[in-house]
């Protein structure tokens, strides 16, 4: 690395070629966007495409997450949600992020993570409750060992370091997969998680969805690194970058790093190159600051139709697959729309119950006032616009 | 691989000549002690953050936890704040009662967002499902002749939000009591340390506060209590953590000119003590809140407003405050002209409209 004499090796691995912290030259695929196997792309791993039963269990996942994101789209259309951050298009990477964890692993989502929340088996209606409006978070991340989506950008990948850093601490061999997006990059919380991540050597496994913007903001404003997982480089962390609509080269990217966290191997930054094919939110409009035919290039680099295509041709998508998996996709429609259309009540007492373990003296008289003011027919809602 | 390295340095464990009966010790070393003992206790209890290990703190309070405890238990972080935070938080997600050390009151600004945002909201947010048990040390206020940022009084900022108890004790038997019901409350805690106050000494009997939380105890916690500091007839002083040893001054120079103070150590910040304050300003019917933090929407100006909605009738005078300039804390050779004293603490209490009553 250096012949300076002054240069103190406090870590043992500066002699260490650095070269295996450098993502691949390219991202890595394994299917290609007509959905052939991709050709041999002389990546820095030998990744191995993962079985076709594997492969088949991802596809039923992700023809599910895009009825999610298409129903959910439709709930909030017709009002019934009050806001919805849709993931169509880079479904690929919240699917391989389930599928590489176990049930005993954590994971830290991000608010455009639904399709990810409800893969680690979250009650449909309590991963909704926040977007329908009716409280900010609606489910027990104990339950499900998932935290809970956040909007501040960045600040769960530190809570990810720390459940980490606890389960280490013990001597389990829990692993915490973090997911980001490309604008939290820029934000001091990605870097000192990295940093602290990688200085304490735990096992989180970082992914960044590089859906290509930050709301309006294209990546060029955020970074100019040769790419989003060469940062792992000054972490001191091994970086790859990967195909994120390839849902095959997600699962034995991501898998490798999450196998090699739980050897012990610490921590490591997976850069997802994908797209997000609507507006951040239905309060947004993408056709203000991107073209037409930007989003078009897209359209056939599809995670379905790509794997779709592969598995087709490789033999292993019966008509009764697919037959199978549309039910199951129809099936979660129906609940998000059974549930979502369910007028629910709210008790507004619930505003002053969970501040404190033991509400103070003062949210107290503060919930009599309410109650009060409710007993007398004064209605909270005629007195907010 | 680099916590090898550092174990590789680690120190042999050598358990300390722990102290016991009674003792004259520094508000430092009772924090010290509520920490050890806190950690001997529950191996769930951890302290991090920045100089607090091989060093010891810059203020020496996390002194030889790390000898005791050893390097699971009491580590250096990265010099990053908002770090420190947020990995508290994860770990406190997932078992953990992390207590962190933010190194001046100025250095916690950049754990801002992971303080409001995610430690304060938690319990509120998972409807109750997720508590925090987290520790945050502040050391603040001025009156040290500190540089630049190493001065604040931030309380403010903390007592806005929501969901997070404030805690600041102003005596050795606080010191020790108060971080020990904090590292023993189920939600988060910022517990203010005023860093004037670290080499105050003071004799206690150690064996006497510990009993307060062996098992079966029935000591109350100090959570949401106000402390009477000294009783008095005519006026009552209102103060905490650093502005309490003025206070109590002020009083004691009042008696010898005839006039009877009473002083209340706010102590528990949030939840705050409006039943304690209140009976003890109607007592008196006269106020004066005092606190170092400038003035314009602060502490000071919450108790002031509480006790005029609540103890109006009682009043012979406006309650008034003696606080802090609403100026950036000043220079060290400055600063005796910002800080509230003796005898701006008295001049206020001669302006309670005596000849009225």
């Amino acid at each position: 690395m250096t012949n300076h004499p002054e240069f103190i090796d406090h870590t043992g691995n500066a002699g260490r070629d650095s070269g295996y912290l450098l993502p691949s030259g390219a991202p890595v695929q394994l299917i290609s966007p007509d959905g052939s196997p991709a050709p041999e792309g002389g990546y820095k791993e030998n990744y191995s495409l993962p079985d076709h039963q594997m492969l088949l269990d991802g596809y039923e996942r992700l023809v599910v997450g895009r009825r999610v994101n298409d129903q959910a789209n439709a709930l909030v259309r017709q009002g019934r949600m009050a806001v919805y951050p849709s993931s169509t298009g880079q479904e690929a990477c919240q699917v391989a992020a389930d599928m590489c964890l176990r049930p005993s692993d954590w994971l830290f989502p991000t608010y455009r993570d639904t399709v990810a929340i409800l893969g680690r088996g979250v009650d449909p209606m309590e991963a909704f409750e926040s977007l329908r409006g009716d409280w900010h978070a609606g489910f027990d991340p104990h339950q499900y060992n998932t935290g809970l989506p956040t909007t501040p950008l960045a600040t769960q990948l530190l809570h990810a370091v720390g459940v980490a850093h606890a389960a280490k601490l013990r001597g389990e061999d829990t692993v915490v997969l973090a997911l980001c997006g490309d604008g939290a990059s820029s934000e001091g919380d990605f870097h000192e998680a990295l940093n602290f991540a990688a200085v304490f050597h735990v096992p989180v496994v970082f992914l960044i969805q590089n859906n290509q913007y930050a709301i309006s903001v294209p990546l060029i404003h955020q970074s100019v690194a040769p790419s989003l997982a060469h940062k792992a480089v000054g972490y001191g962390m091994p970086g790859e970058r990967v195909d994120g609509n390839d849902l095959a080269a997600l699962l034995a990217v991501l898998g490798s790093a999450v196998e090699r966290a739980r050897d012990g191997g610490g921590p490591a930054l997976v850069e997802a190159h994908t797209y997000r094919m609507e507006s951040h939110t239905n309060a947004d409009d993408a056709t203000r600051y991107r073209s037409a035919a930007e989003v078009a290039q897209w359209v056939p680099k599809d995670p379905l139709l790509r794997l779709q295509k592969y598995l087709a041709d490789a033999g292993h998508l019966a008509t009764a697959d697919t037959e199978r998996i549309a039910a199951s996709a129809e099936s979660m429609a129906k609940v998000l729309r059974d549930g979502l259309n369910a007028e629910t009540v709210l008790d507004p007492a619930d505003l002053f119950r969970f501040v404190y373990t033991e509400p103070t003296p003062q949210l107290r008289a503060q919930s009599s006032q309410l109650a009060a003011e409710l007993a007398a027919g004064q209605s909270l809602e005629g007195a907010l616009p | 691989m680099t916590t090898m390295a550092h174990k590789a340095q680690a120190e042999t464990p050598a358990a300390e000549a722990e102290l016991s009966g009674v003792q004259t010790i520094t508000f430092a070393k009772a924090l010290t002690l509520a920490m050890s003992d806190a950690m001997a206790a529950d191996a769930a209890v951890l302290v991090f953050g920045e100089d607090v290990g091989t060093l010891g703190g810059v203020f020496r309070v996390t002194d030889g936890l790390t000898r005791r405890f050893g390097e699971d238990r009491c580590f250096d972080t990265p010099l990053a704040e908002s770090g420190i935070v947020g990995m508290a938080t994860g770990m406190a997600i997932n078992g953990m009662k992390p207590i962190v050390e933010m190194q001046f009151d100025a250095f916690a600004y950049p754990a801002f967002e992971q303080i409001t945002s995610h430690v304060a909201k938690m319990g509120n947010r998972t409807r109750g499902r997720v508590r925090l048990p987290l520790v945050i040390r502040i050391p603040y206020a001025g009156g040290i002749g500190g540089v630049e940022h190493h001065c604040d009084s931030s309380e403010a900022y903390y007592v806005h939000t929501p969901g997070l108890t404030v805690l600041t004790p102003s005596t050795v038997t606080d010191a020790y009591i108060m971080l020990r019901d904090a590292i023993a409350s189920p939600d988060p805690v910022v517990f203010m340390e005023p860093k004037k106050l670290y080499f105050s000494k003071d004799t206690v009997d150690l064996d006497a506060l510990r009993a307060r939380y062996a098992a079966g105890s029935t000591a109350p916690s100090t959570i949401g209590r106000a402390a009477i500091a000294r009783e008095g007839t005519d006026a009552t002083l209102i103060a905490y953590g650093p502005s309490m040893a003025a206070a109590l001054a002020a009083a004691e120079t009042a008696a010898a000119e005839g006039r009877s103070l009473q002083v209340i150590d706010v102590r528990s910040l949030v939840p705050y003590d409006d039943e304690t304050i209140s009976a003890a300003v109607r007592s008196t019917g006269r106020a004066v809140v005092i606190a170092e933090a400038p003035g314009f929407a602060s502490m000071a100006a919450e108790i002031a407003a509480r006790i005029q909605e609540r103890c109006f009738h009682s009043l012979a005078a406006p309650v008034l405050r003696v606080t802090g300039f609403d100026i950036p804390y000043p220079a060290p050779r400055l600063e005796k002209h910002y800080l509230p004293g003796v005898d701006r603490i008295l001049d206020a209490v001669d302006e309670l409209q005596w000849e009225e009553s």
